[in-house]
């Protein structure tokens, strides 16, 4: 009797909260009261640096915008969900925001894979989508109400193989890739190809799993045909790691990565191990132009650290969106998504945004060293057909790369006569950048 | 040549770690036949407590001899704790049921522990402080080992050797062969079953403790689900060697390791990529359980505890 009377009360306990998930309601998209607008991200899995740092650029954003009138006389509401890093929970979150939460528009993810789960589903419901951070190529491709704020791998790939060829004078590379991340697999394509164009040549290509613990029978394969430099696309998490070990093996190569490395726990887990490497990245904390150092004191005021280059391109998203919502007087779908792509010389922390015909983004890349702890910044390399540092001349579509974005268009005619390669200016200063804590 | 070695060297070091792991499965398999599901959590629980103690006792900051050596026996002794606490609660409790239903249990228990770490401290990696100054010695050639490798080889032969000695040497390792021969002649024999399958679980969890912060200063990446693909991974070893059989679970461990190496290190020239790495444990638990069912070492030697 005890036990059938347990198993009741387990039973309507469970009843009870299926009651209670059920709240909210339609209306809340219309177009009085606050605007929705949804965020999702990795809050608590394997790459939880990337999704908190985006969210509190978000939410500093939206405060800054709120606290300014709003849009229209309308505030911002900003609702979370965290996505625990997985494809598979992305885009049941995102169905829970559009069908349950009634957002007008959603901001995320940062890994590409969760991204391109989540993204058929805002498509399909007909709610624009910004991503910060997704750097793969195919995730604009699912569909127009898809965008980005940042630059893609073509283009990030292009950079590296450009930086390490021509500044670093390697002429052999080897790679090491994240063998299950869409953003791994695009960035090891474009090295490569771009890498081989230039005549350089890559030695060895070697995977691995995110969750991995041991990386050295790779690196060993790697130390014994003895590159210039080694490729790393991955994620912080692993990165740190493997790094380590190479210096264990006492591997002397560089280690070359993207801006999946850019996290303070990437030194926690590296430590000194990654002096002497180098990174591809979004902008710079040491850039002194005055929007940026505006960002970077607010950001540090705000969360006590240096704002990463995830937290500025949440920041970035989410005012661009905002931007968007003014110029279309509306938050219906078709409209604010008509707005959104139309997006031009829009100056952001992350450098001037305008969106070309495939939702990208089309804004150089800046190479940083890591040093103690420090991003010491390297050179800015524009993609082709961008050259001048001053002018906004974004107008012309990224065509970075061999293997270039689908469909580039060519450049517009002002812009069409500098040179094809991708301008470089070299650095100039190595002021150190505040260590983030 | 040194790349060989090298690759050996990669190879024993994570075997050394599975070997760890899997005498525990092993011991418990031999004096209950039990598959204890959840020892691959207690892995993971030691490293958790090494992390907090670093943190707490304010061994964090820097590489130090005393704090690793602090860490780890107390992080040993906790997931001792733990391992009792596991058995007196949920397997003793069912020990008069079937055997299958301990075995669900353990599973049971396994995916509980592994969710209230993720509930209570998130899924995301923590990094483990580096306890060990960073540095490594180069054999011959170009074959390099780390501090941390010297450091997991040494733990592990000495632990090991510290097991072979309570085990033969010592009247409750004669009591805990007597029970792992039979349980209720024991009984009548006067032994006090119920301590030593609790020794039993605490020399098991002891060791998978160790293991748990050893890994962690080779791979300072932790988190609640490390121990899932480790454990099994112990677990094939323990077949491997012969379940029951305690040589048999280190040389299965050191097999294991080095193998899964060797997919990474050499597979490619035979057309096997990197990332079959995991796949390679599993097949090969698959041969064994089809051609020599028993493991290498377990057929007639039948020294189980």
């Amino acid at each position: 009797m005890k036990r059938i009377l347990l198993s009741l009360l387990l039973i309507s306990s469970l009843l009870f909260a299926f009651a209670c998930e059920r709240k909210g309601g339609p209306g809340a998209g219309g177009q009085t009261g606050p605007i929705l607008v949804g965020y999702y991200g990795d809050l608590t899995g394997r790459t939880s640096n990337f999704g908190q740092s985006t969210k509190r650029g978000v939410e500093m954003a939206a405060d800054e915008i709120n606290k300014a009138g709003g849009i229209n006389g309308r505030q911002i509401t900003i609702l979370s969900e965290d996505d625990e890093g997985r494809p598979e929970k992305a885009a049941t979150v995102v169905t829970k925001l559009i069908n349950q939460d009634r957002v007008v528009a959603l901001l995320g993810e940062v890994a590409s894979g969760n991204t391109l789960a989540a993204a058929p589903k805002a498509q399909a419901a007909n709610v624009p989508m910004i991503s910060p951070s997704s750097t793969n190529p195919a995730v604009t491709q699912v569909g127009d109400y898809i965008s980005r704020v940042c630059f893609i791998d073509p283009f990030q790939g292009d950079v590296m193989a450009k930086f390490a060829f021509n500044t670093l004078h390697a002429k052999t590379a080897a790679i090491m890739l994240d063998f299950n991340a869409p953003y791994s697999r695009g960035l090891t394509e474009f090295f490569e190809a771009s890498f081989k164009k230039l005549g350089g040549t890559i030695v060895d290509k070697q995977s691995y799993t995110q969750g991995d613990r041991d990386y050295k029978g790779q690196l060993t394969k790697i130390r014994s045909l003895n590159p210039d430099v080694i490729y790393v696309p991955g994620y912080y998490g692993e990165v740190g790691v493997i790094s380590k070990q190479a210096k264990q093996l006492n591997i002397k190569a560089p280690m070359l990565g993207g801006d999946g490395w850019d996290s303070t726990q990437l030194w926690d887990l590296g430590g000194d191990s990654l002096n002497g490497d180098y990174i591809s990245n979004h902008y710079s904390v040491d850039d002194p132009s005055p929007a940026i150092q505006k960002f970077v004191a607010d950001y540090k005021a705000r969360n006590g650290e240096v704002p990463d280059a995830l937290a500025a391109l949440g920041y970035d998203a989410m005012r661009v969106l905002a931007d968007a919502i003014t110029r279309a007087g509306t938050t219906e779908g078709p409209k604010l998504k008509d707005a959104i792509n139309a997006t031009k010389d829009f100056v952001g922390v992350t450098g001037t945004i305008s969106l070309d015909k495939d939702r990208n983004a089309v804004k150089p890349a800046v190479v940083l060293k890591l040093q103690d702890k420090k991003y010491i910044y390297q050179e800015t390399i524009y993609p082709e057909g961008m050259t001048a540092p001053t002018a906004p001349a974004a107008v012309s579509p990224a065509s970075a790369g061999p293997a270039a974005a689908p469909a580039s268009s060519p450049p517009k005619p002002g812009a069409a006569a500098s040179p094809a390669k991708a301008a470089t200016t070299p650095a100039k200063s190595e002021q150190p950048m505040p260590s983030p804590k | 040549m040194d790349t060989f070695v090298q690759q050996l060297i990669n190879g024993l070091t994570i075997g050394a770690i599975y070997a760890l792991i899997a005498l525990g499965y092993t011991m418990v398999y031999g004096i209950l036949r039990l598959i204890n599901f959840a020892h691959g959590d207690i892995y993971m629980v030691g490293a958790f407590v090494g992390y907090f103690l670093a943190f707490q006792l304010g061994f964090a900051t820097g590489p130090s001899l005393l704090g690793l050596s602090v860490v780890l026996v107390a992080s040993m002794i906790a997931a001792a704790l733990v391992g009792m606490a596991i058995e007196r609660f949920v397997y003793r409790p069912l020990r008069k049921y079937a055997r299958m239903t301990t075995l669900i249990a353990a599973i049971g228990v396994s995916l509980l522990i592994e969710n209230v770490f993720v509930a209570k401290l998130g899924a995301a990696p923590r990094a483990f402080p580096q306890l060990l100054s960073e540095k490594s010695f180069t054999l011959f050639g170009n074959a390099a080992i780390s501090k941390s490798q010297i450091l997991i080889f040494a733990v592990s032969v000495a632990l090991m050797m510290l097991l072979q000695w309570v085990i033969f040497k010592t009247k409750v390792g004669t009591a805990m062969r007597a029970v792992s021969f039979n349980l209720n002649s024991a009984k009548l024999m006067g032994i006090n079953t119920d301590f030593i399958i609790s020794f039993t679980f605490a020399l098991g969890s002891a060791l998978a403790a160790a293991g748990g912060v050893l890994t962690a200063q080779y791979n300072p990446q932790i988190d609640p689900l490390m121990g899932i693909l480790t454990g099994l991974k112990a677990f094939v070893a323990a077949v491997l060697g012969g379940i029951g059989n305690i040589p048999g679970a280190v040389l299965g461990g050191l097999l294991i390791g080095i193998a899964e190496t060797f997919v990474v290190g050499y597979g490619q020239n035979v057309g096997i990529p990197s990332t079959f790495r995991d796949a390679v444990a599993f097949a090969i638990l698959i041969l064994v359980l089809l051609v020599r069912p028993a493991g290498l070492l377990g057929s007639t030697v039948q020294e189980k505890v």
